[in-house]
């Protein structure tokens, strides 16, 4: 695991890894597929709570669990910056890994695809690859949007780009 | 409008006529600007009518002259058969883009367009999309310049995200749908062009394809902007996009000297219009059935190098249906022997007599085409200059069906109710 932080690493590793390879077309396999997730999240939400680290809220937006919505934050100078945070499981999950969207910061950042789809580091998509099945939802989370939070928030913040809700609030209604 | 302007000349004219003298200079301005005025309407936009047939003649009011030349220069039997075929282009952006305007202009019979994105400004480096089109969505603004262009063309345009569930069975039944020619075989389309800007899309493609049995080729341009690369897939013939991992060509710079800090991708006009001219040529070569069709062809233009090489399937892929065309293509080497067999027989009796005795070209007549089909080890050796985008799935030990984590729930609605709950605190 070339690349990555000594923290990211340590919390990847506690969290369970799946098993089943299924996608949202494979019926009964994706339940079995789905309970993994449930079980890895729920180990991965844990986790943070009992680390104090605790970061983000998501739920399935749709009986199926193919969408997913909720939101992340994140703490710079001790203010706690919040953004909506959404993404589909794809038809070819988990070959591929699913495209996390933070739609509020779309066009807001150049570590940013159309849409709001955070740009991963070269890292991900090969530890992703060489980990399929193993990795899920939980694991994209831990190794996509965590470290992109971290290297982001701090440079939308210091740069102007994104204001803290109380500065937003009160600049909005003068 | 002409008409007009040339009625208040007139009048103007004789109005000058009419003023004693001397010329009244500020009349003689105005005559000037109606002047000018005529010179632009004359050039504003003329749209032209569809066209039944496509004829060789050449006069300079025929669009399609200098294409149907080639049919007279020999290089293609019958390039009106191009109104026959459809093709479908995945991802609107700077080389799907491209490739939809080449075929249009080809005046290829019919084009599915697939992109959920919009028009920007950030996208006037490329070729193709105008500024007065921003915020536009890419298939719309598309439909309407190719219209303009070749009204002859047939064009659907697709507003989705073919990796949801949902967009993808609407690209899967747009891809059946045959009512554009009802007597086709197979799918609805001749060929799908995938022209997105990442792997997932890619993945996507490959699924659909390899379920339809639909021939596709692959493009791509690396975020570098200084490679690319264009690449044939036949369900169970050639490797699929899943098969191994992705092939791309090396630009030679050194990843870890390639500054990335700020930025997710650089593009460059010149690169996307090569790589659409490459897709499109291989395109019409597939279609129109003359010369050789490319299976692989990458292209680093920082050293103006053109690997190519050739990928068979991976008995061990990962995609199930990739597999599924796999055994029916085995199954049906007989029958493709025999096919083949009695076109060598008939070109040779249409010959008449004894041919080729020297062999001038050492065109050899073994095929050995089909002999190494399990050779797909075989593509870890690559060609200079290419190499893998990313590793293989690691072999892992199937762990009992118990589940990941010990605990012993399995129902789904409790899982769910667990989260929530977590949620909620
Ligand atoms: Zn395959």
């Amino acid at each position: 695991m070339e690349g990555w932080d000594p923290n990211t690493k340590s919390t990847l590793t506690q969290i369970p890894l799946l098993t089943v390879k299924a996608g949202p077309r494979d019926g009964g396999a994706w339940t079995q597929r789905l309970k993994e997730e449930y079980k890895a999240m729920i180990a991965y939400t844990q986790m943070n709570k009992s680390n104090d680290n605790d970061w983000f809220r998501i739920s399935a937006a749709n009986p199926e669990g193919t969408r997913w919505t909720g939101k992340c934050w994140y703490v710079h100078n001790l203010l706690k910056y919040e953004f909506d945070l959404q993404f589909d499981i794809p038809v070819t999950y988990p070959a591929t890994a699913p495209e996390i969207e933070l739609p509020q910061l779309d066009g807001k950042t150049q570590k940013m695809y159309r849409g709001g789809k955070i740009c991963l580091t070269v890292h991900f998509k090969p530890l992703w690859a060489k980990n399929c099945p193993r990795f899920g939802i939980a694991h994209a989370l831990c190794l996509g949007l965590a470290p992109w939070l971290a290297a982001e928030v701090p440079i939308l913040v210091d740069s102007g780009m994104i204001k803290h809700k109380d500065d937003a609030a009160s600049s909005t209604e003068t | 409008m002409e008409v007009e302007l040339k009625e208040m000349l007139d009048e103007l004219e004789s109005l000058k006529g009419s003023l004693p003298d001397p010329p009244n200079a500020s009349i003689d301005k105005l005559q000037l600007h109606i002047k000018r005025l005529t010179d632009l309407a004359k050039s504003a936009p003329v749209r032209r009518s569809k066209l039944k047939d496509m004829s060789a003649e050449v006069v300079d009011s025929n669009p399609y002259s200098r294409l149907m030349a080639l049919q007279r220069m020999g290089i293609v039997e019958n390039y009106e058969r191009i109104r026959e075929y459809s093709v479908a282009i995945v991802g609107i952006g700077g080389v799907g883009s491209v490739a939809a305007e080449m075929l249009t202009r080809c005046g290829i019979g019919r084009l599915l367009l697939y992109d959920y994105d919009k028009v920007e400004l950030a996208n006037m480096n490329r070729l193709f999309f105008r500024p007065e089109q921003v915020g536009m969505t890419k298939t719309d603004a598309a439909v309407q310049t190719l219209q303009d262009i070749n009204p002859d063309v047939v064009l659907e345009s697709y507003t989705l995200n073919i990796t949801t569930v949902q967009g993808f069975e609407t690209f899967m039944s747009s891809l059946r749908n045959k009512t554009f020619r009802l007597e086709k075989e197979g799918s609805g389309v001749d060929l799908v062009l995938s022209c997105v800007d990442n792997y997932e899309a890619r993945m996507v493609v490959n699924q659909a394809c390899n379920e339809l049995n639909q021939t596709w080729m692959e493009s791509g341009v690396s975020e570098d902007a200084v490679s690319g690369h264009i690449q044939l897939l036949i369900p169970g013939e050639t490797a699929c996009f899943a098969c191994a991992p992705p092939l791309v060509v090396a630009s030679g710079v050194d990843e870890r000297t390639l500054k990335r800090e700020g930025v997710c991708a650089a593009s460059l006009p010149t690169t996307m219009g090569v790589v659409a001219g490459l897709l499109v040529q291989n395109t019409l070569k597939f279609l129109l059935k003359f010369g050789h069709v490319s299976p692989y062809l990458g292209y680093n233009s920082l050293k103006d190098y053109f690997p190519t090489m050739e990928m068979r399937p991976n008995p061990q892929c990962s995609n199930g249906a990739c597999l599924e065309r796999q055994k029916e293509y085995l199954l049906a080497k007989p029958a493709r022997d025999a096919a083949k067999a009695k076109m060598e027989a008939e070109t040779l009796s249409a010959a008449e007599g004894p041919l080729h005795a020297d062999n001038e070209w050492n065109i050899s007549v073994v095929d050995n085409s089909e002999i190494d089909v399990k050779a797909a080890a075989s593509s870890d050796t690559l060609p200079v200059g290419l190499t893998r985008e990313l590793p293989s799935a690691d072999e892992y030990p199937k762990l009992p069906a118990t589940g990941p984590a010990d605990m012993s729930v399995d129902d789904l609605e409790e899982l769910k109710k667990q989260l929530e709950a977590l949620n909620a605190d």
